[in-house]
């Protein structure tokens, strides 16, 4: 019992822990000029999986570009990038099984990708239109899909931490070899809800990989203001928790962790915390500007990291991708994003309908009620409710 | 049909509810060997398992975020939140993400098969960390259900349609009634209606309205009222969210006035959204100004409880006054 102390080496003079009693390495594989380490163990990837993080890694980097830019044209209210966690995101989604369930924060679009998630629905949903399978009721990236098994992004921070704890411990109960992954950010991991889905699944041993990107900011509290811990995979251990460090820029490492992860947390039933070191190159949030809080110096420096720049340069070195092909990619991706935008930002809204659905199962005679007032009272003024004109 | 008090109906619904059901999880603090603090799941973990009927850490949060996580993948989560007062923690996680699983994915995902069940108000000399009544808070919240039984029969069959509802539900128990109340209840499986109010008692004179154990209250208040020639129409709301606002207005059509009854403070309790919903639905047959008998404005008191409470007696005065007006 961890209560036990006989078990313990006794001492007989005063002697504190302290952050650097614990002392946890990064696991790293893949250098920066795309060569493995010599004595790496390198994860399972064949050249087609490799294709399909590349592709996923293009296809995140274009949107990024692109939807930033139409946020700053007005065209859509809000964005946020994953520029520079490209390599926890994909690594880590690509490590699992198709039926495995995400719970993500806001900032893993690429993993919905990954599992599939079209251009065009990422457009839908950027734009609010009526094919926007959260039918319009979020901010733009709060995507979701139950086919994909991403369960939709929720905006308080840390909510899916628990839940995903639940989730993990539905499949045990299932019996199906399944797990959840849960991402969130070191900010997150300040929240009550981090401490309560990582004790509780350790306790009810659920399967479960807890998956923090370590990214240095939270908006713009540096990690130096929001922890004084050694990282977040120190509170693993404490938790009893099998917990691991990887370096998150390093696809290879990432991809490594991650699937051994999954197959100690569905063998054992037990969960896992994976802390990826990583950095958040863009802004928060098209509402931020890192300017007023950090160096461009700083930036720069990571820039040097780069983690889909060091996958493509490990990728040309195996011979599976030439610099011809990568700009290709890039073009097409261009291209297509940039279309669907066109056809996304000129389908109408959903219909009024759809405001008082989904609130219970079956709306209640209370919201028809709602809902008939206020459609009489659109009908007498539809030149100030733009959206609904003629749509009633 | 056997004789058993409110904890052995609970304890029924909730076996019933595993039994008939092997998605049914039932977890909280102590809920498991230990049976929970008043009893209430008592025997469920040696029926059903551990991996079914267990602890959790002492994380009302972490319950309601595991519980929103379970029924989001297929499963049928029962919560117990040891007492309403230490609902609070876990509001985030209900308030935030229960109620608006459903909306916000814009039906991908739902929890439907969550409920909460947490023991409530006071009369049994707790203070104000084991007396409160919050169920107004959740009513403010679209996308739960809030449902509160009045005594041993109501509670099995309106738990187990909770359980087995398609939307998530707080199940607020009357803890003071929890031993004190025993009625006749079938051994068999059955559901009552949630949203649907109880007329209990037939009036003319004046329609008192209540829920949970403020029900016993206003029964000895119409009894009070009757041997003065006060003709009480008695209903049983049960359901608070979503509530059923016909069954009270037809009632107050009839007898032209109403008076409502809860322990939880007055200012912002659902006696004012009662009130303002009637008033528009019943203006021309109201003889006299809706009365509400409520709890004081005070966190809920220990040494002066007694006084604080919305009893029988401010009750048959509201009702002299009210139809005296």
């Amino acid at each position: 019992m961890s209560n036990a102390t006989s078990d313990n080496e006794t001492v007989h003079r005063v002697s504190f822990l302290d952050r650097e009693s614990v002392n946890i390495p990064i696991l790293k594989v893949l250098q920066a000029d795309g060569t493995v380490y010599d004595n790496a163990v390198l994860p399972a990837i064949d050249e087609v999986l490799a294709h399909r993080i590349y592709d996923t890694c293009v296809f995140t980097r274009v949107l990024d570009e692109r939807m930033l830019g139409a946020q700053r044209q007005g065209r859509i209210s809000f964005y946020m990038t994953c520029t520079g966690e490209e390599a926890s995101i994909i690594g880590s989604t690509a490590s699992l099984d198709d039926g495995d369930v995400i719970l993500a924060q806001y900032r893993e679009h690429a993993a919905i990708r990954y599992r599939g998630f079209t251009t065009e629905q990422f457009m839908n949903q950027l734009f609010s239109n009526e094919k926007d399978l959260g039918k319009g009721r979020q901010m733009p990236i709060h995507y979701g899909s139950a086919e994909l098994n991403y369960q939709t992004v929720s905006s308080p921070l840390a909510t899916q931490i628990p839940q995903a704890t639940g989730v993990g411990y539905s499949f045990k109960m299932q019996g199906k070899r399944n797990i959840a992954i849960c991402y969130f950010g070191e900010g997150a991991a300040s929240e009550g809800d981090f401490h309560a889905g990582l004790n509780m699944a350790a306790v009810v041993k659920s399967p479960t990989i807890f998956f923090c990107r370590n990214n240095g900011y939270a908006i713009s509290t540096p990690t130096s203001e929001q922890f004084c811990g050694n990282g977040i995979a120190s509170r693993g251990p404490g938790y009893g928790i099998h917990t691991i460090r990887v370096d998150g820029n390093d696809m290879l490492a990432v991809l490594a962790a991650t699937q051994q992860a999954r197959a100690y947390a569905v063998e054992n039933n037990a969960p896992v915390l994976i802390e990826a070191m990583t950095y958040r190159l863009g802004a928060h949030s098209s509402s931020d500007d890192p300017s007023g809080y950090r160096s461009k110096d700083e930036e720069a420096k990571w820039q040097q990291h780069d983690p889909v720049k060091r996958f493509k340069l490990w990728m040309i070195n195996k011979g599976w991708l030439t610099e011809k092909q990568d700009a290709e990619m890039y073009e097409k991706y261009r291209k297509e994003v940039l279309a669907e935008l066109k056809v996304a930002e000129k389908l109408p809204m959903a219909m009024l309908d759809t405001l008082i659905e989904d609130v219970y199962d079956t709306p209640t005679p209370r919201l028809q009620q709602q809902l008939k007032d206020l459609k009489k009272h659109l009908k007498k003024y539809p030149d100030s409710y733009p959206n609904s004109k003629g749509r009633l | 049909m056997a004789e058993i008090n409110m904890l052995q109906a609970i304890n029924d619904a909730l076996s019933i509810a595993l039994e008939s059901n092997e998605k049914s999880i039932l977890f909280g603090e102590d809920v498991g060997h230990f049976g929970g603090v008043f009893r209430a799941t008592s025997g469920l973990q040696a029926k059903f398992g551990r991996d079914r009927c267990f602890n959790t850490p002492l994380t009302e949060q972490g319950i309601a975020g595991f519980a929103n996580g379970l029924a989001s993948n297929g499963m049928v989560a029962i919560a117990e939140i040891q007492f309403a007062d230490y609902i609070f923690p876990a509001i985030d996680q209900i308030v935030n993400e229960t109620a608006k699983f459903r909306y916000r994915s814009g039906n991908e995902f739902n929890v439907g098969g969550v409920t909460f069940r947490t023991p409530y108000g006071g009369g049994i000399a707790g203070g104000h960390y084991h007396s409160q009544s919050p169920e107004a808070y959740f009513t403010q919240t679209a996308g739960l259900k809030v449902v509160v039984p009045r005594n041993a029969y109501q509670a099995k069959g309106l738990l187990l349609a909770s359980i087995r509802d398609k939307n998530p539900v707080i199940f607020f128990e009357p803890k003071r009634l929890y031993r004190a109340n025993i009625a006749e209840v079938p051994d068999e499986d059955y559901e009552i209606e949630l949203g649907k109010a109880e007329v209990v008692r037939q009036g003319t004179d004046i329609t008192l309205l209540a829920w949970g154990a403020q029900m016993e209250i206003i029964e000895n208040a119409a009894d009070m009222a009757a041997k003065k020639g006060i003709s009480c129409e008695i209903i049983d709301l049960r359901t608070l969210a979503p509530w059923d606002a016909e069954t009270v207005a037809t009632s107050v059509k009839k007898t032209g006035r109403l008076l409502i009854n809860h322990e939880a403070p007055l200012t912002g309790g659902f006696a004012g959204e009662i009130s303002a919903t009637i008033q528009e639905e019943c203006f021309l047959h109201l003889e006299s100004p809706i009365a509400r008998v409520c709890g004081l404005d005070t966190p809920y008191p220990l040494i002066h409880e007694k006084e604080y409470m919305p009893d029988a007696l401010k009750t048959f005065e509201a009702i002299k006054a009210t139809v005296n007006f």
